[in-house]
């Protein structure tokens, strides 16, 4: 019984966090003595399927409809549902993502299968099937064990690195019959920005608050980003003032993220805030608040003004590359 | 057009997070429970603003939780709302609430359904997508703009690096976030008409739990902050190269 995996790609490129979806199912497969099937959607080329197998997927599925070219949540869940019945499947992954999110709970549902949202670690099996996810918005940890026979895990993107392996993936078509209701939410308009790095994506975050003192300040922030190949993000009471845009925010009631560096500039650092940053790997804080509660769950901090001290970081930061 | 908006209450976000019985249970004493922001914020006052635009005939409130949850939803039904429905059982898994709101859905047969797109306490986010499977309906995620013309929802919605616009007949279930609506404080005229708002309790319906919380754990203490001086901007960068090893 393979283990299923849903990946996902954006104009038949495949992204990193799919690759680590793969890897992530495989680590599983392994000590299970499973496969892995991934299960792909829409108009994607053949070698990108194939190479699906550097991560340890051994065979493909590919609902190779156009019309879901378009994302449509009934019509993605009702993909996975079908392949899980088809090959049996016990186990089924997905991101936990934009499209990953709004997938796997349908598909969770219809098979009558507990669901984890947003695991961290690998399923212990040793008393159960229990999994490791952040709850209360970071505040906490809670270890889930699924007791249904079928199993849906969402994986948090950024939890594990990607190494790529060796290997080839056997393709297999896959026709399901969907019927109209399938795709009645039609796509209007896409509007991505172009250039930018994904925020949920990013392995690199600088952030910006109130102690920017107004977005024309912001310049310092994009300049470091683009240095550093980050994202930007900003608190609550930015996005509340519409210095920077809603997609932005991280916090308790924003987003949540994880890289591997989250660097925040005049953050004071509320409780709320630091619930959807504190799974960083490092942080970094610059205030000039040395009473910023924030310091207190840095790594690194900095005292001093923003204006002066980010344009200085930016200027070691390419000097370092130039070293390097 | 009758709009269903689904509540959950948590604790205030101020809370300080507790465990008991082994760290197996979330310690509840001294919490002060709130409408979970997403549910009040975009879901609720967008469902109300509808209401009172004349678009939506009706908006109940629905929460799946035993007696203790009702100042929650009187709070709720104080910014608007004809009606609330608690149903009596404990939330014991997302997909028993699930099935338990589903249920009630369905007897009465909403044209919208609308949620926030998580809880904060257990960010699971998984109630809009469990309802419309449950219910066969259509699902968008994470909206930050409902607008409604006709019988056509017109959805802004998040997605990886930007944002994509849906159009979907009803029914249909949408989960709200940030840019839906406006929150909302009740007005006092608002808290004295949700005294005497139909609260109706419905029976549980028979079902069974697919996971259970095993433990909890607090994230580990960071060791301490390096300070390291503003005029030095080289050291960071070497710590976070050679220490951190992040850049």
């Amino acid at each position: 019984m393979p283990i299923l995996v849903l990946v996902e790609h954006s104009q038949g490129t495949f992204k990193k966090k799919s690759f680590e979806a793969v890897q992530y199912a495989a680590h599983i497969a392994q000590s299970m003595g499973e496969t892995v099937t991934a299960v792909a959607t829409g108009t994607v080329a053949e070698n990108e399927l194939t190479a699906l197998g550097n991560y340890g997927a051994q065979n493909v599925l590919h609902a190779t409809d156009a019309r879901l070219d378009n994302f449509s949540a009934k019509a993605y869940a009702k993909v996975l549902i079908e392949a899980a019945k088809q090959v049996n499947a016990k186990i089924l992954i997905t991101l936990h993502d934009t499209m990953g999110r709004a997938v796997a709970p349908r598909v969770a549902a219809n098979l009558q299968a507990g669901m984890v949202a947003g695991a961290i670690s690998y399923p212990d099996t040793n008393n159960g099937f229990v999994v490791k996810r952040s709850v209360f918005s970071g505040k906490a940890f809670a270890n889930i064990n699924i007791s249904s026979a079928i199993k849906v895990i969402t994986l948090m993107p950024n939890t594990f690195a990607v190494q790529k392996g060796e290997g080839s993936a056997n393709i297999d078509k896959m026709d399901v019959a969907f019927d109209a209701s399938d795709f009645a939410v039609q796509v209007q308009s896409v509007n991505k920005a172009t250039g930018a790095i994904p925020l949920s994506e990013a392995d690199l975050v600088v952030s910006g608050g109130r102690g920017m003192k107004g977005p024309e300040n912001w310049y310092v922030l994009e300049e470091l980003a683009t240095e550093l190949g980050a994202a930007t993000a900003c608190s609550r009471p930015v996005a509340d003032s519409h210095w920077r845009p809603h997609n932005e925010h991280v916090g308790q009631t924003g987003g949540t993220i994880r890289p591997n560096l989250y660097i925040a500039v005049g953050i004071s650092g509320a409780i709320q805030h630091l619930a959807g940053v504190n799974g960083s790997k490092t942080i970094v804080v610059i205030n000039k608040d040395p009473e910023a509660p924030f310091f207190k769950a840095a790594d690194y901090g900095v005292l001093g003004d923003a204006m002066e001290v980010v344009p200085r970081l930016t200027a070691a930061v390419k000097k370092f590359k130039q070293n390097s | 057009m009758k709009i269903l908006v689904c509540i959950s209450q948590v604790p205030d976000t101020t809370s300080k997070i507790a465990f008991t019985d082994n760290n197996s249970k979330f310690n509840a004493q001294g919490v002060t429970w709130i409408i979970n922001p997403h549910d009040e914020w975009y879901a609720l006052v967008r469902a109300l603003e509808l209401k009172e635009s004349g678009i939506a005939t009706a908006v109940h409130l629905v929460t799946v939780g035993k007696a203790d949850v009702e100042p929650v939803i009187r709070k709720a039904l104080a910014l608007g709302g004809d009606e609330a429905i608690r149903i009596d059982a404990d939330p014991e898994d997302p997909y028993t609430s699930a099935v338990q709101i589903a249920g009630y859905a369905e007897s009465i047969g909403y044209d919208l359904i609308l949620c926030g797109k998580e809880s904060i306490d257990y960010n699971n986010g998984t109630m809009g997508a469990m309802l419309a499977e449950l219910l066969s309906m259509n699902y968008i995620a994470f909206a930050t703009k409902v607008d409604v013309a006709g019988s056509t929802a017109t959805v802004s919605r998040e997605i990886d690096g930007g944002e994509e616009t849906d159009s979907c007949s009803f029914p249909l279930v949408i989960s709200c976030q940030k840019g839906v609506a406006e929150p909302r404080i009740p007005n006092m005229r608002g808290i004295m008409a949700a005294r005497t708002k139909p609260l109706k309790v419905v029976p549980a319906a028979a079902v069974n739990s697919l996971t259970n919380i095993v433990s909890f754990e607090l994230p580990p203490a960071k060791s301490g902050v390096k300070m390291v001086d503003a005029e030095n901007m080289d050291e960071l960068v070497a710590l976070l190269h050679r220490e951190a090893k992040v850049i």
